[in-house]
C-alpha cells in the first residue's frame, strides 16, 4: 500500500515540475521559425517605397571625393546604379550624360554614378568610352545597392531637396525628356 | 747599352706555357660569364608569370557574383563574372595570395561574395542554427517516442483474462465486427 502511495506520489511530483526540456525545443523551433519568416519576409519586400525618406549613403568617386547623401540636402539628387557589362546601361549612358550637362550650371541637380559590382578598369573605361563627366564611384561592400534594394542595372532613384525619395526607374531612360520629367517638378518646389 | 740588348729568346716549352694559360684565363671567363649572365637577366623586368585558369577557377570556385545568386564564380557564363575571373587572374600575376585576393573582393563587394561567409556578426546564424536545430529534432523524436511507449497498451498476456475485461472485449470484438461489416 505504501509503495503504491509513494509511487504516485512520485508522479504526481514529476507532473508539477515544469517540463523545462520540452518548453526549451518548442521554444527553440519557434525562435527559428520566427528567423525563417523575418529573413522570407525581407527578400520578398521590394524596393524603397517613394515618398519615403530616401536612404543614407557615403559615395566615394574614382577620384577620391566623398559625397553624403545627408549633406546634399537642398538638391534635387540623381542615383543611377550601372555596371561596365550591362548592356542596357549603355542605351542610357548618352541621355544621363546629356541631363547632367543642361541641369549643371543650375547647381541644384546633382547627378551621381555608381559601380555596381564591377571591377574599376572596367569601369573606368566605361566612363572613358561614353565620356561621363558627373561623378562617379564604386558602390563599396553593394552597401548602397542593398539600402536601396535594387534587383539590377540599370537602375534610377531621384530624391528630392528634403531628402525624400520622389523617383525611381528600374530600366534605361530611353530620352532626355523622359529625364527632364522626372527632375522638373522637382524644381518647382 | 740597355737598349742595345738583343730581344729575349722564347722557348717553344715557354710558347706553350703562355698558350696554356691563356686558354685557361679564357676558360675562366667563360664560367665567369655563365655564372653570372643569368643573375644581370634577372634584375631586368620579366614579363608576367602565366596564370592557369586552374589556378584562377581554384578561388573562384569558392566565391559568388552577387548578380548571379547561387552559381559559382567559377562556371557563372555572364560577362560581369569572367571579368573578376579576369580580376582574380591579374591580382595572382601580381602575387597576391588567395587570401588577399578574397579579402579584396569582400571589401569591394562585401562578404555575401565568399561561398563560406565568415563567422560572425548575424553570420553566426549560419553555424549555429543548424546543429542546434538537429539537436531539437532529436529531442523532440525522443520525446514523443517516450511519449507513445507510455500511452501504448500493455503487451497481452499468456494468462488468463481477468473477470471483469471479458465484458470490455465482448464490446471491443462487436465494434470491430460491425465497424468491418460497414465497409
Amino acid at each position: 500500500m505504501s509503495e503504491v502511495i509513494t509511487e504516485s506520489t512520485q508522479k504526481v511530483a514529476a507532473r508539477s515540475r515544469p517540463p523545462w526540456g520540452r518548453i526549451l525545443a518548442w521554444g527553440g523551433l519557434a525562435v527559428l521559425l520566427a528567423l525563417l519568416f523575418f529573413g522570407l519576409l525581407r527578400t520578398q519586400s521590394g524596393g524603397k517605397r517613394i515618398g519615403a525618406r530616401a536612404p543614407e549613403f557615403t559615395l566615394t568617386t574614382f577620384d577620391g571625393q566623398t559625397y553624403r547623401l545627408e549633406e546634399l540636402r537642398g538638391k534635387v539628387v540623381v542615383v543611377n546604379f550601372w555596371a561596365s557589362w550591362c548592356k542596357p546601361c549603355e542605351q542610357e549612358a548618352d541621355e544621363l550624360e546629356a541631363a547632367w550637362r543642361y541641369y549643371q550650371p543650375r547647381g541644384d541637380v546633382l547627378f551621381l554614378g555608381v559601380a555596381w559590382t564591377d571591377t574599376d578598369k572596367k569601369s573606368l573605361e566605361y566612363l572613358q568610352k561614353f565620356g561621363i563627366t558627373y561623378p562617379n564611384g564604386p558602390d563599396l561592400g553593394t552597401r548602397m545597392a542593398q539600402a536601396y534594394r535594387i534587383t539590377g542595372v540599370p537602375e534610377t532613384y531621384i530624391i528630392d531637396r528634403n531628402g525624400v525619395l520622389a523617383y525611381a526607374k528600374l530600366s534605361p531612360f530611353l530620352s532626355i525628356e523622359e529625364l527632364k520629367s522626372a527632375i522638373d517638378p522637382l524644381l518647382e518646389d | 747599352m740597355r737598349n742595345n740588348q738583343p730581344l729575349r729568346d722564347v722557348s717553344p716549352t715557354r710558347r706553350m706555357t703562355a698558350a696554356l694559360l691563356w686558354m685557361v684565363g679564357l676558360l675562366l671567363l667563360a664560367g665567369m660569364t655563365l655564372i653570372f649572365v643569368p643573375q644581370a637577366s634577372a634584375q631586368n623586368p620579366t614579363p608576367p608569370p602565366a596564370i592557369s585558369d586552374d589556378q584562377v577557377n581554384a578561388i573562384a570556385k569558392e566565391m559568388y557574383c552577387p548578380v548571379c545568386e547561387n552559381t559559382p564564380l567559377d562556371v557563372c557564363p555572364t560577362q560581369a563574372c569572367a571579368e573578376w575571373r579576369e580580376l582574380i587572374r591579374e591580382k595572382l600575376a601580381e602575387g597576391w595570395s588567395e587570401a588577399q585576393i578574397k579579402q579584396y573582393f569582400v571589401d569591394r563587394f562585401g562578404d555575401r561574395v565568399l561561398a563560406t561567409p565568415p563567422a560572425r556578426g548575424l553570420n553566426w546564424l549560419v553555424y549555429v542554427i543548424p546543429p542546434i536545430a538537429i539537436l531539437l529534432g532529436v529531442f523532440l523524436l525522443y520525446s514523443a517516442f517516450r511519449a507513445w511507449r507510455r500511452s501504448a497498451p500493455p503487451p497481452a498476456q499468456a494468462s488468463p483474462p481477468a473477470a471483469g475485461s471479458a465484458p470490455a472485449s465482448d464490446e471491443y470484438v462487436r465494434r470491430l465486427e460491425e465497424e468491418l461489416r460497414n465497409r
